[in-house]
């Protein structure tokens, strides 16, 4: 993890430095650095906000997907709340999900459900973050919809022929997160000891939960 | 035969998903903190419709060439010219200042 550290030094008149093992920089670094520090002085927003906005997104990660997931697990009426409006049931945990609505789906015993997004990249990355690499790939966004269960077998995850794939196409306006099915043998856990089942893969769908024996 | 533009890629056939990943760099996060910067309700100055929009219309090449962030700093800084936020004498002006801090300041950590 060398990229997760952060180090903006403030130098007076420029905003921010790029962080050393940014270098060697690229054109597109520049535009980026010279976008920020323009908006900055014209005044349409502040060196401060473009920081706090990167604070929020470092802040966003699975394990408040993980939580919320958990919680629904061990309790059948916040399950009930999830699938109905995961804004709000993430409210009542305290996680604020922003202003595009996530839809969550019940991986069952009968279905199995993966998120895609053929046409860019929309992702509930409130709730779990930014996306992985493989999430933004042209494999990825193109096949998953076409051959879901050989994508889902390159992740590792095979699916029985009378479980059916469900793929579900994000757009810019609603996301989607997966609540993968709760593993067996975990009857008397509870939601801390769950939560540490919940893998982001298995939020996007793509693997199934971690089971006991994996901890 | 299905006429369709170069992001639309959902049914396409593709090589198999490589499920490699890297940590965000610095100016990534930044990218992605200029969008939702300037999304906010109160500015409006790009949408993720428009974003989107103009990472299609940089064309195949492009496309392709770019990484996912180059993509999104090459679609917002359009956009920002588009509107006139941003002129492309402030922006030639603001990179050419910016890549010789840079050099200086990389001459001096070395």
């Amino acid at each position: 993890m060398s990229h997760d550290h952060t180090h903006e030094h403030d130098h007076g008149d420029h905003p921010y430095q790029p962080d050393i093992e940014d270098f060697p920089f690229t054109e597109r670094m520049v535009m980026t650095q010279a976008v920020a520090e323009l908006i900055v002085e014209k005044g349409i927003c502040t060196a401060d906000e473009l920081r706090q906005q990167i604070e929020l997104m470092d802040s966003r990660e699975p394990g408040l997907g993980a939580k919320l997931v958990a919680k629904a697990w061990a309790d059948p009426a916040y399950k009930a709340r999830v699938l109905e409006d995961v804004g709000k049931a993430a409210a009542e945990i305290g996680i604020d999900i922003g202003d595009i609505p996530i839809k969550a789906i019940e991986n069952t015993g009968d279905v199995h459900n993966v998120v895609v997004c053929t046409l860019c990249s929309c992702y509930p990355r409130m709730l779990i973050g930014l996306p992985p690499d493989w999430y933004k790939s042209r494999a990825y966004r193109s096949r998953t919809v076409k051959e879901p269960r050989k994508v889902l077998e390159e992740f590792g995850t095979h699916i029985p022929d009378d479980v059916e794939v469900r793929v579900h196409d994000s757009t810019a306006d609603l996301r989607y997160i997966v609540l993968p099915a709760r593993p067996a043998g975990t009857e008397d856990w509870d939601e801390h000891k769950l939560a540490q089942l919940i893998t982001r893969d298995s939020m996007v769908g793509v693997t199934p939960a971690k089971s006991p024996e994996d901890l | 035969m299905t006429i369709r533009r170069h992001h639309d890629m959902g049914g396409l056939d593709a090589g198999p998903v490589e499920t490699t990943e890297h940590d965000y760099a610095m100016w990534e996060k930044r990218v992605d903190a200029i969008v939702k910067v300037l999304s906010t309700p109160d500015r409006k100055l790009l949408s993720t419709d428009e974003l989107r929009r103009g990472i299609e219309e940089l064309g195949p090449g492009v496309y392709d060439e770019l990484s996912y962030y180059e993509r999104w700093i090459s679609s917002a800084t359009n956009l920002l010219l588009e509107k006139g936020v941003i002129t492309v004498d402030e922006l030639g002006t603001k990179m050419a200042e910016v890549e010789a801090r840079w050099i200086k300041d990389r001459e001096a950590a070395e």
